[in-house]
């Protein structure tokens, strides 16, 4: 089992005939995910790696079942087609797409979340659920079957808790990387009931960041409705204020986005925090005892 | 992208916010030439990217035939690292109340919310720690905008006094203003009510969007890079996430969350980052190589740390562009790695007797550089 997304899933893949579209399909397809169809506006009719290519979502699924679309397109129009997706009745979108306007993604967000569909990103590597799919741009083979869900605000540093998690044996159930933008479709907490229905998962961890309080409303949930531990982590412990670490999102403002606030935060949840990626898997077994 | 007092004014001026006559001055003998244009008192003001200017000295009121004094003071006064080069001189107000409001783009609500008080004049942030209860929030449904009377409820219910539609107007006004030009913060503070009732912009702050500076190539050319490092400068030509730090391990990694990471680990170790430098994803022999160079290049850097985990960056590439910037002399520090990932054998293979020192581990590789550099701090 897993979340949100199996080998059963259909992908539809938005910007396909692009450069970084083309290649992660040709990824995503290697690693074993059902993609049915693609759309660029502009050159339906064609064929790109196996799949018709179709001008617009509303023509892919009138003829294809689609249960999940990811967007590889430039930012400018990012915003555009996730909003295209979610018209077309697409229920789970995947917005890969780095830099996109903040005021698109707010305007975005908002619609299609009153549409009752989930967005997770921008600027996020996808989900994968371990040897089953993947709808992202994460290396597939550091991902072993197994009883963990994890969720990150990073890509790298998901990787690395991965490969960790694999190599001791614990594996992964579900990964989401929900993106390092200030205003993304799905957070921590939004993830967290799934993990906590889903029977496979025994443990869940928390990649968090500095910048904004996800991780403290992450807590909050965890404390009052989670029975399965869940361990934490926390990347830029260190960085000075005011300053963007790379991430749009990842900048401490004022008193709002400290690492010691989240810190506090998971404590008071009696959320473990691992300091180094190493130590995540010794918190994990642990917990798991 | 930060703005200055003078653009952001310009920018409310084009929305229709009243504010106060002004103009820019570079030279003492210029500003008292504007002051004695303008024929009555002025304020003359530090045009820097930091706040605190007025607790700093950069803010002075003089008549027109003191402004050349006050200019050459301000002008070339050091405001937290930063020189001052221009001032801005324009005509005072007559302050009878000193109101705040602002937007921002608020993560929890994911929404742009405005935020109004009473109490203007000061630092936001501190009203913000010490009297919450005066500012009044109103999250701004984005598909409908800001309407007139959302914007008189705020003015009563923050308790402003004055013209109630007036006061509706700058509010809407400042929306319209964040909307059209991409802010991703947006203030007037104070917002004056003058001796005469009339409602002025006296001073504002607008930072901008850098996602959306291609929707405003005007604005996009107002970016001042002398008031950036010069290396941040170089970096953001390479196309890197580059941040100057003020310690010695210089540190260059795939992923931002790797990099923020990375730099956790350095200090854990005792040591101290100078800088963040994010390759990206998927970066090629030849990206590195300008990393590399571009770190090395800074003279606090007093050894490198490369730390690698690949995905779609693969480690055979990172090691060729490494190993390019070490042939050609560019790096005159010690180099600790640690690869990891997609290629990671291959790597290590080009990498065995470089001059560098490689690690499996990050903390281990992080405790060799702080004590190659000279040990914990």
């Amino acid at each position: 089992m897993s979340i949100l997304i199996n080998k059963e899933t259909r992908v539809l893949v938005q910007g396909i005939t692009g450069r970084e579209g083309r290649f992660h399909t040709e990824q995503m397809q290697a690693y074993g995910t059902k993609v049915v169809a693609g759309v660029t506006p502009g050159k339906g009719g064609r064929d790109a790696l196996g799949v018709p290519v179709y001008d617009t979502v509303k023509e892919a699924v009138a003829d294809h079942e689609v249960d999940a679309s990811i967007i590889f397109v430039p930012a400018a129009a990012a915003a555009d087609a996730a909003l295209e997706a979610a018209y077309a009745g697409v229920q789970l979108v995947v917005l890969i797409t780095e830099g996109i306007p903040t005021l698109d993604m707010v305007a975005a967000v908002k619609e299609i979340k009153d549409l009752g569909v989930r967005l997770i990103g921008g600027n996020c590597p996808g989900l994968i659920s371990a040897e089953e799919a993947k709808l992202g741009i994460m290396p597939g083979h550091v991902f072993k079957k197994g009883r963990v869900g994890l969720i990150s605000r990073s890509g790298t540093l998901t990787y690395e808790a991965a490969a960790a998690l694999s190599e001791s044996g614990l594996g992964t159930t579900t990964t989401v990387g929900i993106g390092g933008d200030p205003i993304i479709g799905t957070t921590f907490k939004d993830l967290l009931p799934l993990f906590k229905d889903d029977p496979d998962t025994d443990a869940v961890v928390v990649i968090g960041e500095i910048g904004g309080s996800d991780e403290e409303e992450a807590a909050a949930w965890i404390k009052e409705n989670m029975e399965k531990p869940v361990v934490g982590f926390i990347g830029g412990r260190s960085a000075p204020k005011g300053k963007r670490m790379g991430h749009a999102g990842a900048i401490i403002m004022g008193d709002v986005g400290t690492p010691e606030s989240k810190l506090k935060a998971f404590a008071e949840a009696n959320i473990p925090v691992a300091d180094t990626i190493d130590e995540i898997v010794e918190l994990v077994r642990k917990q798991l005892k | 992208m930060k703005l200055h007092e003078f653009q952001a004014k310009e920018l409310l001026a084009q929305h229709g916010v009243p504010v106060p006559t002004g103009k820019v001055a570079y030279a003492p003998e210029e500003a008292e030439r504007i002051a004695k244009e303008f024929g009555k008192r002025v304020v003359i003001k530090a045009q820097v990217h930091v706040g605190g200017r007025g607790k700093a000295g950069g803010v002075k009121l003089a008549q027109p035939d003191e402004a050349r004094e006050v200019a050459g003071k301000i002008l070339g006064m050091d405001i937290k690292g930063l020189t001052v080069k221009k001032v801005l001189v324009a005509e005072a107000v007559d302050i009878a109340k000193e109101y705040y409001a602002g937007l921002i783009i608020d993560r929890s609500t994911q929404r742009v919310v405005l935020m109004v008080s009473k109490e203007g004049g000061v630092d936001i942030e501190e009203v913000a720690r010490t009297n919450p209860q005066a500012i009044v929030k109103f999250p701004v449904d984005p598909h409908k905008g800001l309407r007139h009377f959302e914007a008189r409820d705020v003015v009563k219910r923050a308790g402003l006094e004055g013209n109630i539609n007036r006061l509706a107007n700058v509010i809407v006004q400042l929306y319209n203003t964040f909307v059209g030009v991409d802010a991703s913060l947006a203030e007037i503070n104070p917002l004056v009510v003058t001796d005469q009732g009339d409602i002025i912009a006296a001073d504002a702050k607008i930072d901008l969007d850098d996602n959306a500076l291609f929707r405003h190539p005007d604005l996009a050319k107002l970016r001042e890079i002398e008031a950036e490092h010069p290396l941040e400068i170089e970096a953001s030509n390479y196309g890197f996430a580059y941040v100057k730090l003020d310690g010695d391990v210089g540190v260059i990694g795939n992923g931002a969350g790797l990099v923020m990471y990375t730099l956790d680990l350095v200090n854990r170790a005792g040591g101290k980052p100078a800088n963040f430098l994010d390759i990206g994803g998927g970066a090629k022999a030849e990206v590195v190589y300008n990393a590399v160079k571009l770190v090395a290049k800074d003279p606090d850097v007093k050894g490198i740390f490369i730390n690698i985990f690949g995905g779609i960056t693969r480690a055979d590439e990172v090691a060729k562009g490494v190993i390019q910037a070490l042939e050609e002399g560019v790096v005159k520090v010690p180099v600790v790695m640690r690869v990891a990932g997609t290629a990671e054998e291959e790597a290590k293979s080009l990498l065995e007797g470089k001059p560098i020192y490689l690690y499996p581990n990050s903390l281990e590789a992080a405790k060799a550089i702080v004590t190659m550099v000279g040990g914990a701090k």
